[in-house]
């Protein structure tokens, strides 16, 4: 079952996929958050995974926990505003959850998504519906979580969590925003796509994408 | 995009060059992401920082100085600061009195202040925190983020800037930065939007009669578009969202009349003459007043309208001595 392995090599790859995707989608970020927001997170985002990426770069692979966990330290110190705190919990909070080993699963990966879940939540006080990240976050995680239990492989259940992940960023556009700054619009937010839900989006989908190619 | 920059990315290390060359009694950290005053950390004083996204010049870097913050920390454009900076600007400050952080309630500022705070508190360093939440245009409810901060920042700034020169304890200093963010309401009115230099293009369009309503100060719309009027009527409109949630009940207020950038300081003293007049014919009895650019939005176009409810010890602490970039009075004080 080398193909269920949750390893060092996959995570960066992971990482390193969900870095172009932000880079690619940087404009529509920047358009969607512009819309409600101040335009900032294609811009953030983009800073943020790349500098995930350079400092992935300088280190060994090792354990897949120790990659998560400095991934989410350098977009708690580079990024600023509340993605970068708030993706930086999530992954960091993940990381540790996946602990010291080399190796792992994907139920400890599911287990360790929930825990970056929670992180976000704690950390920003979001609840689902309020229009953020979490309500994309939330139905990815409880897709992935559904998927492993059933036995489904890896790559089915990161496709799974992808597509949930991308539901919900799609059902972020009615609501009306209640945390962050797109809550100061009150009912001009609704129509719009959250911008945190998207770029949760791309990181599942980014996912999806590695564990669903032949190891390199 | 037409802007007077080098690049679009280095906007903000390119202006810190620039304040430390116009500046010699500030130090400037570029590396570590934070501007101090050259004589910091001044021994026995409570420490004050301060900081949150660029593009709200001269907030907060021109309000670093005696009087007034020990050290501030520039995000990138309308993006907070993040934790090492500001836990880098905590320490320097630190004379052994504690540390007072004085953050706009931004979710992302508020996020990285609070790590930031947490961090320094593994390093024994006493902080405490003044969260200014000052705009009445928006709702203050479980369903919003709460209230922005705008213009109070600087009645904030100064009026605990000045507790702590005076040798207020960490307590005191909180206590009365948090009482004035609790007497001052603010509303701004925006004529343009603005662009930020890696956007390239406005956050918003109005049209030419247009005017956008309850606006913040980081080219976020506001919650209403209307049309342009005369100054009067828009000075009105703004002074009726204040007082409707700020009653001076026959107390003294100082009126700050905030350009948001672009506005021709002109057009600022159009809007206080306004102010002034009305706030006569409501019987509101101003004693102190600011106009110019002081929280600013880069190139919007536009006002806020700040009120703050004085009491004998504010309007002492507002007169108190300062010296810095952006705010200078001596020993007289401003006023008249």
């Amino acid at each position: 079952m080398t193909g269920e392995q949750v390893d060092s090599a996959l995570v960066r790859r992971w990482l390193s996929a969900t870095a172009d995707a932000v880079v690619a989608e940087r404009e529509q970020l920047t358009q969607l958050d512009a819309a409600i927001g101040d335009g900032d997170h294609g811009v953030n985002m983009s800073r943020g995974m790349t500098a995930v990426r350079e400092a992935l770069a300088g280190s060994s692979p090792g354990a897949p926990g120790a990659d998560l966990v400095l991934a989410g330290r350098t977009l708690i110190s580079k990024v600023g505003g509340a993605s970068g705190p708030l993706y930086g919990v999530a992954l960091r909070g993940a990381g540790r959850c996946l602990g010291e080993g080399a190796c792992t699963g994907p139920a400890e990966l599911a287990a360790a998504l929930r825990d970056g879940l929670d992180a976000i939540r704690r950390l920003g006080g979001a609840a689902p519906g309020d229009k953020t990240m979490v309500d994309a976050w939330l139905p990815a995680v409880v897709a992935l979580d559904a998927a492993v239990t059933a036995g489904r492989p890896l790559a089915e259940a990161a496709s799974a969590a992808a597509a949930a992940a991308e539901d919900g960023m799609r059902a972020t556009v009615p609501l009306r925003a209640r945390k962050g700054r797109a809550s100061y619009l009150g009912e001009r937010s609704e129509g719009h796509q959250d911008p945190g839900a998207t770029s949760t989006a791309l990181l599942f989908r980014a996912l999806a994408g590695v564990v669903g190619e032949p190891a390199g | 995009m037409k802007k007077l920059i080098n690049e679009a990315d280095n906007v903000v290390a390119d202006a810190l060059a620039g304040l430390t060359a116009a500046h010699p009694g500030l130090r400037v950290f570029p590396d570590r992401g934070f501007v101090m005053r050259a004589d910091a950390p001044v021994a026995g004083k409570v420490g004050l920082v301060s900081g949150g996204g660029s593009g709200h010049e001269p907030l907060h870097v021109g309000f670093v100085g005696a009087g007034m913050l020990d050290a501030a920390c520039p995000g990138e454009v309308f993006t907070s600061p993040v934790p090492d900076q500001i836990l880098a600007a905590t320490a320097a400050v630190h004379a052994g009195a504690g540390v007072v952080h004085i953050v706009k309630n931004y979710t992302g500022d508020v996020l990285n202040f609070e790590m930031a705070a947490d961090l320094a508190s593994d390093e024994r360093i006493r902080v405490e925190s003044v969260l200014v939440d000052d705009d009445v245009a928006v709702q203050d409810s479980l369903y919003t983020a709460g209230r922005r901060g705008t213009g109070a920042t600087v009645v904030v700034e100064k009026v605990a800037g000045a507790a702590a020169a005076a040798g207020a304890a960490l307590d005191e200093v909180v206590a009365i930065g948090r009482r004035a963010n609790a007497r001052s309401r603010s509303y701004g009115i925006a004529l343009t939007a603005c662009t930020t230099p890696s956007a390239g293009a406005p956050t918003f369009s109005l049209g030419p009669d247009e005017v956008e309503f309850g606006i913040g100060i980081h080219g976020e719309p506001g919650r209403a578009r209307g049309a342009l009027a005369p100054a009067a009527d828009l000075v009105g409109h703004a002074l009726d969202a204040v007082l409707a949630d700020l009653d001076p009940g026959g107390d003294p207020v100082l009126v700050l009349v905030n350009g948001m950038g672009a506005t021709p300081l002109i057009e600022l003293y159009v809007a206080m003459g306004a102010a002034a007049s009305q706030l006569a014919g409501r019987g509101v009895n101003m004693v102190r007043s600011l106009v110019g650019n002081y929280v600013t939005s880069l190139d919007m176009s536009g006002f806020s309208l700040t009120v703050t409810v004085l009491d004998d010890e504010l309007a002492r602490l507002w007169d108190a001595p300062v010296a810095t970039a952006a705010l200078t009075w001596g020993e007289a004080g401003r006023w008249p």
